[in-house]
């Protein structure tokens, strides 16, 4: 139909490596923002993902250059190629975002998340959690005669694959970080 | 060069440095400290508005008609809540705006403090970017800022919001540095991209330029390079609503608008070319109608300075990131080193077609003797006010769609509407705005007399200030647009539609020390826009016409660009479509 000689959909040329495949499967994708640390930097954030109806399924937000007044906030989210895409572009426009980078795209990356969970329980069950913790590499960091906490890290995967061995064994109360995250290698 | 000031006297340095001749604002405690700074100087002309949202609309409509920023300053509290529409009017249109808030004083800040509000929380997802200063040693730093944020790459709304003891506090001022930001949008495309979407050109069979509000922002040397291209390629062109003026109405080429009220011939051209390439635009809804029915053998170019614009609603095959005119000033370079080359005998044909279409001739209308009909009225005005120096502002509803296809506008900078947002109430204000800074030119507000009351308070503003604007008031005694979607997708049942107890505008014309000219013949039309064009002061014309006249073209929502309705006979069955739910 077209007499142009151009593919449809090419975007190899553009000065922004955008992917130009509006599909419908949802892909996770873990962003990492540099932001300047300022008062309401992460409400700006936050405020961008419900404004226009994006996912978080994961946040954390530390400073990690105290001179530079830097902080690093870790998305995990959720959304079709072209929704992540939007997420990327718009997170880019806020003023105070000095670097957006998508590692799922750019990656291999690191991925790691800490939880500690509370688990009661007496008897058997007491010690099949210990059993079950030391498979996991968690360590005990608080214990009385019939509860201990553990604290893990590790993939997101991996906290919930022990969370979901430790209910049965009377897993009352968990907190998790979130996901912080780097690329591989240099 | 630095030196100790107190912050509001840093606030008026910062104005000077920045080039600000004027702002429109309102006073209150929280900001006195400011407003005595401005009483003791002369450089910067204060304009005292009637009500904080007409402040920052007159702020947008002189940032649109000089392409420099607006600046607004008002008070904490219901100072800065009624700003907020105009914030979130000029974010939708990427109008530039510097909108300076007081604030209680850092010490009482999260008490529930007298006209407190969280003006950084409120206003954070209708400016570009805002900030609360707690600090007078870093106030000049962010009102330097400010002015970079606002204007650089996609231009938007900025707040910064002052509390007064920050205000009464000294510090140290310096000037603006350049380069100071990190804030560094790009300007200049890819190449590679440009010369993908060059080689395109060269081939095209039926190319169209789809050219939007960016071109504006861009400055007049964008519009001016626009131009140069479209007459040396021969490839028609149309506009978005915030786009009319780039290209001009006159220019061979020239479509006309296109969208929901677009022309014909435009939304035709757009639907069956084989090559778009959209400036400065960014296929909102009310321009793509359908989406999967938008344009659909097309290869797609989109030139735009915000990444995010690329691939949020069409997906394109050519996305170019960068200012518009850098963008088109290297599309020229790059065309004109390759020969110069279009398939000049396909775009022949091509513009054959589109006289076929534009021999629909979509706008006629049904001509009346005894009612004035809008579409008459604005034809007349255009006919009586072509020569002159002139600047159009609009409220929003029918009589804005019908200024937009009846007026033919030259020139960037002279058309001012509400577009992304729709705001009622815009065209008052925003007509004063464009007068203060254009102080000898006719300044036309197109107005359905429903819109107009939102903020007809601003004519006490044109009053005390001589500004001659003419409210020009194209009276249906209807919420116009609204009665026609309710008569075209609500069965005709007109809930809460017209507009009852309306004022006796001559009188309220002079009730405010203004002239009032009411006419409802149409033999009178003439001689009374001819009195209203030659009074030298601020009118208000009262144009009575047709109730009941639909606004055509008109693509229903939900609907393609060929499903485009051209009169009364065609809306049968509208009603069905499940475009209704929809806006
Ligand atoms: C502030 C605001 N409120 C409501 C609307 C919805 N609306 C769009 S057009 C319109 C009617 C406008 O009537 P009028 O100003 O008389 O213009 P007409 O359509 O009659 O020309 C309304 C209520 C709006 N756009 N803005
Ligand atoms: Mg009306």
């Amino acid at each position: 139909m077209s007499a142009l000689h151009i593919k449809k959909g090419s975007t190899s040329h553009s000065a922004y490596n955008l992917r130009p495949n509006f599909s419908d499967v949802q892909e996770r994708h873990t962003i990492t923002i540099l932001v300047e640390n300022e008062p309401g930097v992460l409400a700006r954030v936050i405020g961008l993902f419900s404004g226009r109806g994006y996912n978080i399924d994961s946040l954390t937000v530390a400073e990690v250059d105290h001179t530079g007044h830097l902080s690093r906030i870790t998305i995990v989210t959720t959304g079709t190629p072209q929704v992540i895409e939007q997420i990327k572009a718009q997170l880019g426009r806020i003023v105070s975002v000095h670097e957006v980078t998508d590692l799922t795209v750019a990656g291999p990356f690191v991925e790691r998340e800490l939880a500690i969970v509370k688990v009661v329980g007496e008897g058997d069950k007491r010690v099949e959690a210990m059993r079950l913790a030391e498979i996991f590499r968690a360590k005990v960091v608080d214990t009385t005669l019939n509860s201990f906490i553990f604290e893990l890290t590790g993939a997101p995967d991996k906290i919930d694959a022990f969370a979901e061995m430790m209910r049965p064994l009377g897993l009352t109360k968990i907190a998790r970080t979130g996901v912080a995250a780097l690329l591989r290698g240099n | 060069m630095t030196r100790e000031m107190t912050g509001a006297k840093m606030v008026v340095q910062a104005l000077k440095d920045q080039g600000v001749d004027t702002v429109f604002g309102y006073p209150g405690g929280a900001v006195l400290p400011i407003y005595d700074e401005i009483f003791l100087q002369n450089d910067i002309r204060h304009i005292l508005v009637r009500h904080e949202q007409g402040a920052v609309h007159a702020a947008e409509g002189y940032a649109r008609s000089t392409g420099k920023p607006g600046v607004v300053l008002v008070t904490s509290g219901p100072g800065a809540t009624n700003a907020v529409t105009g914030l979130t009017d000029a974010l939708l249109d990427s109008i530039p705006l510097v909108v300076l808030t007081g604030q209680v004083p850092t010490f009482m800040i999260g008490s529930d403090a007298f006209q407190e509000a969280d003006t950084v929380g409120i206003t954070r997802p209708c400016t570009k970017h805002n900030w609360l200063v707690k600090d007078t040693e870093k106030l000049a730093g962010t009102l330097h800022e400010a002015f970079h944020v606002a204007t650089a790459g996609r231009p938007g709304p900025v707040l910064i919001d002052i509390p007064k003891d920050v205000q009464f506090a000294t510090g140290t001022y310096h000037a603006p540095k350049p380069a100071a930001s990190h804030y560094q949008p790009p300007v200049k495309g890819d190449l590679d991209a440009i010369t993908e979407l060059v080689a395109a050109l060269e081939t095209a069979k039926r190319p169209v330029f789809y050219t939007g509000g960016g071109v504006i922002n861009s400055g007049p040397g964008a519009s001016q390079l626009l131009r140069e291209l479209v007459d040396a390629t021969g490839i028609p062109v149309t506009s978005t609503l915030m786009g009319l003026g780039a290209y001009p109405a006159s220019g061979k080429n020239w479509l006309g608008m296109l969208g929901m009220h677009g022309l014909y011939e435009a939304n035709m051209a757009m639907h069956d070319c084989d090559l778009m390439i959209n400036i400065g635009a960014r296929f909102d809804d009310r321009i793509t109608g359908r989406l999967d029915a938008f344009s659909p053998n097309s290869i797609k170019a989109h030139i735009d300075i915000d990444p995010s614009s690329i691939n949020k609603v069409i997906r394109v095959d050519i996305p170019i990131v960068g200012d518009v005119g850098h963008v088109l000033e290297d599309i020229l370079k790059i065309w004109k080193s390759r020969g110069r080359k279009v398939d000049s005998e396909s775009i022949a044909k091509w513009q054959s077609q589109i006289t076929e279409w534009r021999d629909v001739r979509c706008l006629a209308y049904t001509a009346s003797e005894g009612t004035i009909k809008p579409q008459y009225a604005l034809e007349r005005l255009e006919a009586l006010t072509k020569g002159h120096n002139r600047y159009i502002t609009t409220e929003v509803g029918q009589h804005q769609m019908w200024a937009a296809q009846f007026l033919g506008f030259e020139d960037p900078n002279r058309w001012m509407t509400s577009g992304g947002l729709g705001t009622m109430g815009y065209g008052t204000p925003a007509s004063i705005g464009v007068q203060v800074a254009h102080p000898d030119a006719l300044v036309i507000n197109v107005a359905g007399e429903a819109s107009w009351l939102m903020n007809m308070q601003e004519m006490g503003t044109a009053v005390q200030y001589r500004l001659p604007v003419k409210q020009f008031i194209l009276n249906n005694e209807r919420l116009g647009m609204v009665r026609q979607w309710q008569e075209l997708l609500h069965g005709e049942r007109y809930s809460h539609s017209w507009s009852e107890a309306l004022p006796d505008f001559v009188k309220l014309a002079e009730a405010f020390g203004a002239k009032g000219i009411c006419v409802s013949d149409p033999k009178d039309l003439d001689d009374a826009i001819m009195e209203m064009i030659n009074y030298d002061g601020p009118v208000i014309f009262d144009c009575l016409v047709e109730k009941h006249e639909n606004c055509f073209p008109m693509i229903p929502s939900g609907k393609a660009h060929n499903e485009m309705l051209l009169g009364e006979a065609e809306t049968q069955g509208v009603i069905q479509s499940g475009g209704a739910v929809l806006v």
